[in-house]
């Protein structure tokens, strides 16, 4: 056997924080093969992305790492920067989990991943912009003669992400790091990056180190996969074995954690509760004094639905296609042409002191479970607040004991209401927000991405709790994610959106099944390994 | 570009028309007037030097007359200060003012971005206490206080350098005022360059750079220093516009024949065409240097452009 070219043992990493020492890694070991692709995999604050950090000496400057990591033989914890920028950029590179910021936005991307290649002494200034334009087509960005002198900020995600894999390459590493490099992008983005990472590894054989929380792309890439919880390993194995026999308990959690089941439609006799004919919005762009005209942009044009009661409508589509302002154009909280009607009543020109006695009917639940609470107000307050307007002749201690209802319908302690939002873990402020909108008794729930920052085993948990509720009280939902394997367990009908426009719509089998346009082939050829990996489970 | 600047220039003169206007009624509703003594001049006299000075006509002439005047760069004459026009007080008195706010300008960005990203360099630590402490003394302490302390302290018990005076704008006379209004810009220019370079040093491209193992200097000059310098030019615009017109207090205290004093001896003496002159004066600074800011700015983040 040969010997790993990145030896990881014991490794610790702590932080110093005003409540004392956090560890973040608790001694780990790890080795990494040249060429061969390890996949480190766990939930937020498993501490994954931070062992790979302090291999890089990227800890955060309360950030202490102990211990041993060798790069072929050689030790790096512990190294002066001087030291380390012999290994790193060079031989270990890094691509990161944010395309669009990991770019510094005032410099041209030639010159960014001219940078690695001049400090390392591989080339000089005036013989970089050859090497470069051939590490732009290596990885796929469209025109690269000219996108050499493009600014990040004139380039997509994707592109961006491009580009940050090119500037790993630069130097032919033996190890590339890729710290969760498609979680911020859109599935069909996701897929041509992945391809991309694949392809370019069995041209050049370096070893890749996937950090990730999504199995899927375990599945298809990683020859050996680290499982990761709380800051330990818990279970190592090669890819296949673990898929197939996964030992450890945390693991299988991991495994089972997909959304499963689907939902039935209502029955047809069900009444519709509300109805948008020809809904559209569009925003105006530019213009005022001396600046020329103004643009017009379709955000939603033209879209029809109706949703009945006991309804889930899946609204997908990728950043940017208008979901979510459909949404909000719905509920009257974005401006917008066409009509709507709320159980039979024309709302289209209902202003907002009209729509007031209908919000609590409508209510919305947002994707920040972490910036949609107010940070000064205890969570009992915040559940009750909408009874302060809706229901204003209730009592103190009638609303009290309406809080303690709607927390505990959604897996709360109820003794938890005195405290602030930020004692409370994502998975549990989405289940306040939640409360929030249930303790009013509405008839519709307008839910925007409400799993999208959870991780998979909580997002889960709070699938399961939304159809728990539906089901009680005969909710509609209007869904709207970008995620298919929580649209494909949550939603009976979906409506896919591309620019503003349905793409297709209807039964989710028969999407999910027999997507006749190519743009939801497409979508769907891109989640494959989401829905593969769950088929098989 | 050009076509920018050219659409700024423009869109400036009803920006600085409006303010004239406001300035030209706003000064005469005040009570009193600039010939109003404590013994009332005689009725007759009166009458003449307000016609001499078009103060008979009805308000609506005045202002015209006035606006025409200054089409042809007119200013009128000082009503408080005979024998000089306001373009007169501002010929001698403007250069004085801008060479006082020039190098305090120059003093305060230099100093200021130097210690506040020394502070940012070596965050938690004394360089750092030592700046941020001596940059909330030098907010807090106001330069009525620091420039007799100044002056008190080197000029009269020390006597290194005069306690007053222009001295014709040598270099001796230069430095207690220049200190003066440069203190306080040098606190709050570090406080500003401190907040925005660790800013920038915990953002993601600071990160990448560092990954890709550029030494210390390329990642915190190239990388971490352009951004943080982006809250400091913005900053500057207003700042440079009120420095460079002078300032009561600095000119008061230490006899210095800029303009910054007409400002407020023309409003206390009702000296109108001086007001209104200063008043331009000061309205054109801010546009010329808001107008240079954002072209700075523009330069300085690619993601900014205009056309």
């Amino acid at each position: 056997m040969r010997d790993p070219i990145l030896k990881v043992r014991d490794l610790k990493v702590e932080f110093g924080t005003n409540d004392g020492p956090v560890y973040a890694v608790k001694g780990i070991d790890l080795d990494v093969m040249p060429g061969e692709t390890v996949a480190i995999v766990g939930e937020s604050g498993s501490g994954k992305s931070q062992t790979m950090m302090a291999i890089m000496g990227l800890l955060a400057g309360n950030g202490r790492a102990d211990g041993s990591a060798q790069y072929r033989g050689k030790e790096i914890i512990g190294l002066s920067d001087r030291a380390l920028n012999r290994i790193r950029g060079e031989k270990i590179t890094m691509i990161f989990q944010e395309p669009m910021t990991s770019l510094d936005p005032l410099y041209k991307i030639g010159r960014q991943l001219s940078e690695p290649i001049i400090h390392h002494g591989k080339l000089k200034r005036s013989e970089v912009r050859p090497r470069i334009i051939e590490l732009l087509k290596l990885v796929g960005l469209p025109d690269p003669e000219r996108r050499i002198d493009a600014y990040p900020h004139e380039l997509s995600g994707g592109q961006r992400q491009r580009v940050m894999i090119a500037m790993a390459l630069a130097n032919d590493p033996d190890i590339l790091i890729a710290d969760e490099p498609t979680t911020a992008l859109d599935v069909t983005i996701q897929a041509q990056i992945l391809e991309l990472l694949a392809d370019l590894q069995k041209r050049l054989g370096m070893a890749i180190v996937f950090i990730t929380h999504d199995l899927g792309i375990v599945r298809r890439f990683a020859d050996r996969v680290y499982v990761m919880q709380k800051g330990e390993v818990v279970e190592t194995n090669d890819a296949e074995v673990l898929f197939t026999a996964p030992a450890h308990p945390y693991t299988q959690m991991l495994l089972a954690a997909e959304p499963t089941g689907t939902k039935a439609p209502p029955p047809p006799t069900a009444p519709v509760l509300l109805e948008g004919r020809d809904v559209a919005v569009t925003f105006r762009v530019g213009g005022g004094f001396l600046k020329g005209p103004a643009i017009d942009l379709k955000a939603v044009d033209r879209i029809s639905l109706q949703l009945r009661q006991g309804q889930t409508i899946g609204i997908v589509g990728e950043s940017g296609s208008g979901k979510s302002t459909l949404g909000r154009a719905l509920l009257r909280l974005a401006p917008s042409k066409g009509a709507v009607r709320f159980q039979g009543k024309d709302i289209s020109h209902a202003d907002r002191e009209a729509m007031r006695p209908l919000r609590h009917e409508m209510q919305l639940v947002f994707q920040d479970p972490f910036g949609s609470l107010s940070p000064r107000m205890t969570v009992g307050q915040i559940v009750t607040e909408g009874l302060l307007v809706h229901e204003p002749h209730l009592t103190r201690r009638e609303r009290d004991a309406r809080a303690i209802e709607a927390l505990a319908e959604v897996g709360l302690d109820p003794l938890m209401r005195n405290r602030y939002p930020h004692e409370f873990s994502g998975g549990q402020r989405q289940r306040i927000a939640i409360a929030r909108a249930m303790i009013l008794k509405p008839k519709i729930v307008v839910l925007d991405e409400p799993t999208s920052a959870l991780d998979r085993s909580v997002q889960k948990q709070i699938v399961d709790l939304l159809r728990d509720l539906q089901k009680a009280h005969d909710l509609a939902y209007l869904f709207i994610s970008h995620d298919l394997a929580v649209v494909r367990a949550m939603a009976d009908h979906i409506i896919v959106m591309k620019e503003g426009r349905i793409v297709e719509e209807g039964a989710t089998a028969e999407i999910f099944d027999h997507p006749r346009e190519a743009y939801t082939q497409a979508l769907m050829a891109a989640a494959v390994d989401q829905t593969r990996f769950r088929r098989s489970a | 570009m050009v076509g920018y600047v050219l659409r700024r220039l423009l869109s400036a003169i009803p920006t600085v028309f409006i303010i004239v206007t406001l300035a030209f009624f706003m000064i005469r509703i005040a009570p009193g007037g600039p010939f109003d003594l404590e013994r009332p001049l005689d009725p007759l006299i009166m009458e003449n030097i307000n016609r001499a000075y078009n103060l008979d006509k009805p308000l609506w002439q005045q202002y015209l007359l006035y606006l025409g005047n200054l089409a042809q760069g007119d200013l009128g004459p000082s009503f408080t200060r005979r024998d000089f026009s306001v373009m007169d007080l501002f010929r001698t008195g403007l250069p004085v003012s801008i060479q006082l706010g020039a190098m305090a300008l120059s003093l305060a960005l230099i100093v200021g971005t130097a210690l506040g990203a020394l502070a940012a360099l070596r965050q938690n630590t004394w360089i750092d206490y030592m700046v941020v402490g001596t940059a909330t003394l030098g907010i807090t302490i106001p330069p009525f206080v620091i420039a007799p302390v100044l002056s008190l302290f080197f000029g009269v018990m020390l006597g290194w350098l005069p306690a007053g005076g222009w001295g014709g704008g040598q270099f001796r006379y230069l430095v207690l005022p220049v200190a003066t209004l440069a203190l306080p810009q040098i606190a709050i220019i570090a406080r500003l360059t401190r907040g925005a370079t660790i800013e920038a040093l915990r953002s993601n491209h600071v990160r990448t750079a560092r990954a890709y193992g550029l030494p210390t200097r390329v990642v915190v000059v190239t990388h971490a220093l352009r951004a943080a310098m982006l809250p400091v030019v913005s900053y500057l615009g207003p700042t440079a516009a009120a420095l460079l017109t002078g300032s009561v207090v600095v000119e008061t205290i230490f006899g210095i024949p800029g303009i910054g004093r007409y400002f407020v001896q023309g409003a206390l003496g009702r000296d109108y065409t001086l007001v209104m002159g200063t008043v331009i004066v000061i309205a054109v600074f801010v546009v010329i240097f808001n107008l240079i800011v954002d072209i700075l700015y523009a330069w300085l983040d690619p993601r900014v452009r205009y056309d």
